[in-house]
């Protein structure tokens, strides 16, 4: 097999402990190797990769193959961010006995996925501590969407409204403020159900997958085209980020790579992504604790960024640009020269921004110390991006799995340990520092040529994985098509979901009011969770 | 203190004056496609590029009816690309008080090529630049509101599934660049309080009882406007186990607003016109 050598030493040891038990099956590509394996072998798998080569599971999804299999199938999708590949188990689930052993005891990280396939799938969950539903509602009837023998248009019976039973917390004093769907803000839908003792916050329980739209499901119902403009909706800020993710996947599984120039544009417009949704973040966590003339600038200086966007793919949320094979569109000397004056423009009104929120002492004072996510907590969890960088985990797609232009650009990947309030929106300020350099990197050596190259029609049978560290955190598309070439499985894996849970445990011991501002510094996704 | 003043005195007043003055649009900026009709020769390739659906054809008897629906359409301009019939403008006000309004049908006459031949509807409703003129209804919705309202509204915003994009631009109403509140217009926590609810997303099942319980609770009179290509008819999710369709399967909508997802502009065009705020 033709793998990278920094994972031979991995396969190695995998080979030479799991013997004849594991099979490593193909490696499709140099940093994407698959194996298979029986589910009994799964744990001592995930811990070998874990303890000795520090990996981490980064998905874990079903995909129903039981038309080629006669079986359903498990991916257990491991990062090896110090040798830069992907380790990939694939177990097989008798379609006669549909159950699986649940990680969750062990690894925490990964409680809300095998839920997910559980009612998704209808696998059912073994040794699980809380196997309950959780991405279709109590009120579904006994359906598994994503079974190859459910049709995206059934019709379901009307919602009823059965009540979810929420975990009780009993004690003196103690009481429950439950918020939502329907939130004050202009946000996503989401249930917070606080317990409360006085004023700090006990436990919070947190119901999503409210804006569950068969998203997947509808990847497997249309062309691999339109595909691009379906990832353009999954979580509208990160419109460019999911696309891109998506037309990776589709890149590698036939085989080509977009052309410099067209690598180039994609950088940047990750990076303006990035800023514009970092800005607007700095400014509404400035609202967040009543600092509200700072986020009227911050929300000023995000104007700038989408009317930039507009100029430059004809969309405020750079939809329409991304496209399979490159971007969709070439700029012209006078659009780049805009981007140009873009950053010379935007860097100094940024950095006026910062100080004037850094000067604030009552602003600093509500931010630091704030919704701590513990180090360890957030190792436990598996947390992404920008959550995880404030919280000491050293990781960014960018640096560790270059892809798009990021391979020959400098830049340096901020990590705080402290795991607050302040030190989310720190990553934020860095980043967008960063990325302004980015922009300007990637502009001033722009190669010539064109920004996209033909994708064939896709190949019979194969997988991929797409990936892309979008503003949030990494964001994974993985694709597997059919005898024809079409897709028979589009699984999106948004950092959203990883990080949801962190948010549970940082608001422990912080009170109500506080929340919206600890809230608001992970800013996750809802839409990208549910899909 | 000094500083933050001195901050704000340097920046100045960034607010546009619209819609008194024409909005601020990007030449590249994709609106409202406008098609060739009479020259238009086969108009499957483009119906083929779109992925909502939002163009579409069908044929039979030796004719084609060929359907765009700005309702459906997320302005991702594909079709353009594939049929030189088609040009991506950047008009992007395209809010109307009637969902029909948004749908332009034209049939033609097939050639045994299956080529389209002739145009046997040539003036199709909707290729003039839009604005119909303030039918009965609208007038008396006008008079109503105003009455109730005088000057000020109440917005209670709902996702009811979007991708949040929608609420992305909706934030930025309330940005000193395009501060709604110069019109009287607030946004407010509760339904409760609201005058208008502003609904996002195609709705999905798990937020159905949600936005019905949202309506229930808003006094009357209300007005509902339906947000974004999601809103106005399900978009590219469209209607399917998990998604109903649009903002019209569960509660009356009184204006659409097309886009995907529609900016700051084209918001506010919708919002104005729902309140009869807007000379057409």
């Amino acid at each position: 097999m033709n793998i990278l050598p920094s994972l031979q030493p991995i396969l190695a040891d995998l080979t030479a402990r799991f013997d004849a038990r594991i099979a490593a099956i193909a490696a499709p590509r140099a940093n994407e190797v698959y194996f298979q394996a029986r589910m009994e072998l799964v744990p001592g798998f995930c811990a070998q990769l874990y303890k000795k080569w520090n990996g981490r599971l980064v998905s874990l999804f079903a995909d129903d193959a039981r038309a080629q299999d006669g079986a359903f199938h498990l991916y257990y999708v491991f990062a090896l961010d110090a040798a830069h590949g992907f380790f990939i188990l694939r177990v097989p689930v008798s379609a006669a006995q549909p159950q699986f052993t649940s990680l969750t005891n062990a690894l925490p990280a990964v409680n809300w996925q095998e839920r997910e396939i559980q009612d998704m799938f209808g696998l059912k969950l073994e040794g699980h501590p809380n196997p309950r539903r959780c991405a279709l509602h109590d009120d579904w009837p006994e359906v598994y969407p994503l079974r190859k023998d459910f049709g995206l248009h059934t019709v379901l019976p009307p919602f009823t409204g059965e009540r979810h039973k929420f975990r009780e917390v009993e004690g003196e004093g103690v009481f429950q403020v439950p918020v939502g769907p329907v939130h004050a803000g202009i946000i996503e839908p989401g249930h917070f159900l606080f317990s409360v003792a006085g004023e700090p916050v006990l436990y919070l329980q947190i119901r999503l997958f409210y804006t569950h739209k068969g998203t997947e499901k509808l990847f497997e119902n249309m062309p691999v085209t339109h595909g691009v403009r379906l990832a353009e909706s999954i979580s509208g800020d990160s419109s460019f980020a999911h696309a891109t993710a998506f037309c990776h996947a589709v890149e590698r599984l036939a085989s080509v790579e977009a052309p410099p120039r067209g690598r180039a544009l994609r950088t940047v417009c990750l990076e303006l992504e990035r800023v514009y949704n970092h800005i607007a973040d700095i400014g509404a966590m400035a609202t967040d604790v009543a600092f509200v003339v700072a986020n009227a600038h911050a929300m000023r200086l995000k104007e700038r960024v989408l009317r930039l966007n507009d100029q430059l793919t004809g969309n405020r949320l750079l939809r329409g640009m991304a496209a399979l094979g490159g971007v969709r569109s070439d700029w012209d000397a006078a659009q780049i020269e805009a981007i140009r004056r873009f950053v010379v423009e935007l860097r100094p009104e940024f950095d006026s921004l910062v100080s004037m929120i850094r000067e604030s002492s009552s602003t600093r004072d509500r931010l630091e110390t704030t919704g701590i996510l513990k180090s360890e907590t957030a190792h436990d969890l598996g947390v992404v991006g920008i959550a995880g960088r404030a919280s000491g985990i050293d990781r960014d797609l960018r640096r560790d799995f270059p892809h798009a232009a990021y391979d020959g650009l400098s830049f340096t990947v901020p990590v705080y340990r402290e795991g607050d309030v302040l030190r989310r929106m720190q990553v934020r300020i860095d980043e967008v520092q960063a990325a302004l350099t980015i922009i300007q990197q990637v502009v001033a050596t722009l190669p010539g040529g064109p920004t996209r190259v033909a994708v064939p029609t896709l190949p019979a049978n194969q997988v991929a994985l797409g990936y892309v560290e979008g503003w949030r955190g990494e964001i994974f598309h993985w694709i597997r098509t059919d005898e024809t070439g079409r897709l028979a499985r589009c699984k999106i894996k948004d950092p959203s979901l990883q990080n949801w849970p962190a948010l549970s445990e940082a608001i422990l011991g912080n009170i109500i009011p506080d929340f919206p501002v600890v809230n608001k510094s992970f800013n996750l996704s809802y839409s990208g969770t549910d899909r | 203190m000094f500083e933050i003043l001195r901050k704000s005195l340097a920046t100045g007043i960034v607010t546009t004056n619209y819609p008194l003055v024409p909005a601020e649009m990007s030449s590249q900026g994709r609106g409202r496609p406008e098609i060739d009709f009479a020259n238009w020769r086969d108009a499957r390739p483009a119906a083929a590029a779109c992925p909502t659906g939002a163009l579409a054809c069908e044929d039979g008897g030796g004719t084609r009816a060929v359907k765009l629906d700005l309702g459906k359409c997320t302005f991702c301009g594909l079709c353009a690309e594939a049929d030189p019939a088609i040009r991506m403008t950047n008009v992007r006000e395209l809010a109307t008080r009637c969902k029909a309004d948004l749908v332009t049908t034209v049939t033609y006459e097939l050639s045994p090529s299956r080529a389209q031949e002739k145009l046997l509807d040539p003036q199709p409703s909707n290729v003039k630049p839009q604005p119909p003129s303030l039918d009965a209804i609208g007038a008396e919705l006008k008079a109503r509101v105003n009455e109730v309202l005088g000057r000020s509204l109440h917005i209670r915003e709902v996702d009811a599934g979007s991708c949040n994009g929608c609420e992305l631009e909706i934030v930025g109403l309330n940005s000193p660049v395009y501060d709604v509140e110069r019109f009287g217009i607030h946004f407010v926590a509760s339904p409760r309080h609201a005058d208008m609810l502003l609904v996002t997303g195609p709705v999905t099942r798990n937020m159905e009882m949600a936005l019905r319980k949202t309506y229930d609770a808003t006094p009357a009179p209300r007005l509902v406007v339906a947000v974004g290509a999601c809103g106005c008819s399900g978009g590219i999710f469209g209607q399917n186990y998990a998604s109903l369709g649009g903002v019209d399967k569960v509660i009356p909508v009184d204006v659409y607003i097309p886009g995907c997802p529609p900016n700051p502009y084209a918001l506010l065009h919708g919002i104005l016109l729902a309140l009869g705020r807007l000379r057409l």
